[in-house]
């Protein structure tokens, strides 16, 4: 792509950085921009699971960002959302057979989670919003930004339910025999509190997020 | 009997939104005053009757390993279900399309109601879900599947009526600054998932 290029953009300049760096915390697709709950709070009871949503989504939001991205000026406007369906299907097909035949207990894990990606709001979001207006390259990165500022909160979440819900890490036993695991964390419940938790601390620091109505 | 018992469970135990966190974005997003969430929620139900019955019919005699038989022998073998995903997300698509047509057509009050819900629902991961969850579980007949959509459909629409109700009155309430809006929101809705927990255990 770069060598077609006529005023050589370098290939990794610093308005690339500010994209893979914004998603982190001030643009964050779910505690912000509140895109993708579902998915970040079904598959958070355990760290595992949620680290291969994790990459799943991320792999999804980069293809599907430079398919798209390389297609806009093709696409007519008014199909374009059925357009975008395809492509992310298609991707979503791929990342679970690729799952079931390579890590098998962790697809049996995720369940329908994996095939919801397909209407995860992050990746619609992301095609609408960038992909659709932008070079394949920046799509690319802003893709993985925006996958990596999804998974860092479900790690987060994930985190916290398993060592206090089950007492362990990765399935390895953290917490000192005695402990009795807190069965209120593995529930759908606490994710909800906790995601709610996360958002009021990163608001508190973050004044300028907040909502004054 | 059976399918009056997967009714209720969908509506309490299995609740779409509490249990499973499905059609949580659209539910944050709009879940602001009573009357639009019911106006969401009822198009949920709608489009959730009509998609889970024909994903499940499709499923069953083109997409699930042997169902080709009844075209001919030879394609016992076949199993497309690898399909499902783009299938069903297709199927989704092109119906919410007809039924914006078909209401637009028929009921113009209804159309009114629902009319600026309807784009939205074919990105709904609530009737995607739906669909999957219908795969995975594997119900006998159409009737139980019908009554599942539809109790998921209603236990949806109880679960972001709840919510709006609660969120019209914290408009009188001083909440934390930060904790404003998006934080209070999922833990109120925390609360009420655990409230929701209690019905666990009831069977018919």
């Amino acid at each position: 792509m770069s060598s077609t290029n006529k005023q050589k953009d370098p290939l990794f300049g610093p308005r690339d950085m500010k994209l893979l760096k914004t998603p982190f915390s001030k643009e964050n697709p779910i505690i912000v921009q509140v895109l993708g709950i579902c998915s970040a709070l079904a598959v958070t009871v355990k760290l595992q699971p949620a680290v291969v949503m994790a990459i799943s989504v991320t792999v999804v939001i980069m293809m599907s960002n430079l398919i798209i991205s390389l297609l806009r000026n093709t696409i007519p406007p008014r199909i374009r959302i059925i357009v975008q369906l395809v492509v992310v299907s298609f991707l979503v097909i791929i990342v679970d057979q690729v799952l079931k035949a390579f890590a098998y207990d962790v697809s049996k894990q995720l369940s329908v989670y994996v095939g919801l990606i397909i209407t995860n709001c992050i990746v619609m979001g992301r095609l609408e919003a960038f992909a659709m207006g932008n070079k394949p390259w920046p799509s690319v990165l802003d893709g993985l930004g925006n996958g990596l500022g999804y998974g860092i909160i479900l790690v987060i979440v994930g985190f916290i339910r398993e060592l206090f819900g089950s007492g362990t890490l990765w399935d390895v036993r953290i917490m000192p025999e005695g402990y009795v695991p807190n069965g209120l964390m593995v529930m759908p419940a606490m994710a909800l509190i906790l995601l709610g938790i996360i958002i009021w601390i990163h608001r508190g620091r973050n004044k300028e997020l907040q909502e004054n109505e | 009997m059976e399918a009056l018992n997967i009714f209720i469970k969908s509506i309490f135990i299995d609740n779409m939104i509490f249990a499973f966190f499905l059609g949580m974005c659209s539910y944050l997003a709009i879940s602001k005053t009573v009357k639009t969430s019911m106006g969401l929620g009822l198009a949920v139900t709608f489009v959730l009757v009509i998609t889970v019955p024909v994903n499940y019919l499709i499923d069953k005699y083109l997409l699930q390993e042997g169902a080709l038989s009844w075209i001919s022998s030879s394609f016992a073998n076949i199993d497309l279900s690898f399909l499902s995903f783009i299938i069903f997300i297709a199927v989704v698509a092109g119906i919410v399309q007809l039924v914006e047509m078909f209401v637009e057509r028929y009921s113009p009050s209804l159309y009114a109601q629902l009319g600026i819900f309807l784009p939205l629902i074919a990105v709904n991961c609530a009737i995607l879900g739906c669909s999957l969850f219908m795969q995975k579980r594997d119900y006998s007949n159409i009737g139980e599947v019908f009554s599942f959509a539809l109790g998921s459909g209603i236990g949806w629409l109880l679960a972001i009526i709840g919510i709006a109700a609660i969120s019209e009155r914290l408009k009188y309430i001083n909440i934390q600054p930060a904790l404003k809006g998006l934080g209070i929101a999922f833990i109120i809705t925390g609360l009420m998932a655990m409230a929701f927990q209690a019905f666990s255990g009831i069977k018919l």
